[in-house]
């Protein structure tokens, strides 16, 4: 169930280069039902930016009644989130929208994470549950540059861990479908860019594969249809699913990326 | 004693607050927050004759207290909204005023022959200023004659009063709303979204993918205001005022500039509860200004201080 809450910040910290983690204490984290949801945030009490920014949920923590975020400072809403300090208040909907579905994937078989930038952190939950249950996780994160990378050691910690960065100052240059081509795996969660949502689409039709998509949103419920894509067994006609509320998790080969 | 219940053409409302089409989808959503029941009414999206899927995306854009949308109305087709739409919406006790929509005369007569029919539908709304669909729509809400003609053959094949909803896309507004009345509407609905445009800092192209789309939210109220104060004053049908109203306040002063009720749009985006918090708040606002009754602050930006004085007495 969606719910309205003012959250307490608990801490708020730069990770990496504008990246920024926050974590809140929210009651309806209890509501949470898997990895890759996430919540639509009002930044401030005012009317610009009037509408609420929606972020994923990293991680979350049932039993302190707590959940982090990480986000990268870029716009209006993002810059007046990263000021805000412990103890201020947030009024946060949530948890919105379906997450990655770990029961795709059994113990002993093999889990292949990929990330793009800022579609990193919902993949961070999901490799701590699929590592917990015995999956084993291999993940490929893919960065900008060296001073954008956040949370390495973290997800090394579940399992074998490959970064890429595009002009090569950290871990391989290039991009990461130069890296999983080389990869063997049984289910294939992914998170970022759209180009790389494609490229991976595209290259494993074969497999067991599910995106996480990312659209321009206004409500975040399913109500306003700012968010749809067309499904892609009917790519002219007018069937559609919503990011926010059918999403944003799709398997692969379901919409039109 | 109720001290919000407003009688309109086709509409006894517990209360003047509905949420405004387009913004509201047809009610589910909003259902998992409160009890719709609670509601004056709704809009609910707009239907045309056939399913549309609307514009490619991105769909919104945000601006400064206000956000641009281009959804090119997208909705589930006439058929599907009567046999799964209406009859959900059933289950509550609010009135249904149904979004009418085409891109031709026939369109918007089909459409309004069927859903006037359905029992919970009390009143059609008709959309005849959606700035974001490339034909038909545009013509119908800016040329006065056009949108009489079309008004007075919905009329015909409506079983329920017709609201027309004007554009502020126009010259002389006034023109429009006395063109429609004199065309037959039983009220008026206004205003909807003004045409705007965002532009994308590194691309330099237009934000949204229809690169026009219609503005709405607070930025709008004092346009709405000021087209419901002139408006108001020339006709002799009721207004339902939109655009930009979020709280309590806002809802008076749109009394005040000649409303009888009011739509909420943009703001459910911002805060699902808004509608019923607005229901609740109203009380106590009245109370404060020294009003029994909503109805009395209708009008009170242009009435004589004669009139005043006997809707205080």
């Amino acid at each position: 169930m969606i719910k309205k809450e003012l959250c307490k910040i608990i801490s708020q910290e730069e990770i990496a280069n504008d990246i920024f983690q926050l974590t809140v204490e929210a009651n309806f984290v209890h509501e949470i039902k898997a990895p890759g949801q996430f919540v639509h945030i009002r930044v401030a009490n005012a009317r610009d930016p009037l509408l609420r920014r929606p972020i994923s949920i990293s991680s979350f923590d049932k039993r302190n009644s707590q959940f982090t975020m990480i986000y990268r400072k870029e716009g209006q809403g993002t810059r007046l989130l990263a000021e805000l300090g412990p103890g201020m208040l947030l009024d946060i909907l949530g948890p919105l929208g379906n997450g990655f579905p770990v029961d795709e994937v059994g113990a002993g078989e093999t889990a292949l994470l990929v990330g793009g930038g800022i579609g990193v952190p919902p993949l961070y939950e999901l490799s701590n549950q699929l590592a917990a249950k015995g999956v084993k996780v291999v993940h490929v994160l893919g960065f900008q540059t060296e001073s954008a990378v956040f949370f390495e050691e973290e997800f090394l910690r579940n399992g074998e861990t490959y970064v890429t960065t595009v002009d090569g100052s950290h871990g391989r240059k290039g991009f990461v479908t130069d890296i999983i081509k080389d990869l063997s795996f049984d289910c294939l969660y992914t998170c970022g860019p759209t180009p790389m949502l494609k490229a991976i689409e595209n290259g494993y039709s074969d497999k067991k594969v599910f995106l996480s998509l990312e659209e321009r949103m206004g409500c975040g419920i399913g109500a306003c249809f700012a968010c749809v894509c067309k499904n892609a067994d009917d790519p002219t006609g007018v069937s559609y699913k919503k990011v926010c509320s059918d999403g944003p998790v799709f398997r692969a080969g379901e919409v039109l990326v | 004693m109720s001290r919000l219940n407003i009688a309109l053409p086709g509409l006894n409302l517990k209360n003047p607050i509905m949420p405004a089409s387009g913004c509201f989808g047809f009610g589910r959503e909003y259902s998992q927050f409160y009890d719709l029941s609670q509601l004056g009414a709704i809009m609910i999206k707009a239907t045309t004759v056939e399913p549309r899927f609307g514009n490619p995306t991105p769909r919104v854009a945000e601006t400064s207290a206000g956000m641009l949308n281009a959804i090119g109305l997208q909705n589930p087709g006439l058929e599907k909204v009567i046999s799964n739409e209406l009859p959900w919406l059933s289950q509550y006790d609010v009135p249904i005023i149904a979004n009418v929509a085409g891109s031709v005369e026939e369109d918007y007569i089909e459409v309004a022959r069927s859903i006037s029919k359905v029992s919970n539908v009390h009143a059609l709304e008709l959309n005849i200023s959606c700035p974001n669909v490339k034909t038909g729509g545009i013509a119908f809400g800016t040329i006065p004659e056009v949108a009489k003609q079309l008004t007075r053959k919905v009329k015909e094949v409506s079983d329920v009063p017709v609201y027309v909803k004007l554009s502020p896309n126009v010259t002389n507004i006034v023109e429009m709303a006395k063109a429609v009345e004199a065309g037959g509407a039983d009220g008026l609905t206004m205003i909807n979204t003004l045409v705007g445009m965002r532009l994308d800092l590194k691309t330099g192209k237009p934000i949204l993918a229809n690169r026009t789309g219609g503005l709405s939210g607070p930025a709008i109220k004092p346009v709405a205001l000021r087209m419901i104060y002139e408006v108001s004053q020339a006709v002799n049908i009721p207004i339902i005022g939109m655009g930009g109203i979020e709280s309590a306040e806002d809802v008076i002063e749109f009394f005040y500039a000649g409303a009888s009720a009011v739509a909420v749009g943009t703001a459910n985006f911002v805060d699902p509860f808004v509608c019923p918090t607005i229901i609740d708040e109203l009380p106590l606002l009245l109370d404060q200004l020294g009003y029994e009754h909503i109805s009395e602050c209708r009008g009170r930006s242009w009435q004589n201080h004669e009139q005043l004085a006997h809707h205080r007495a």
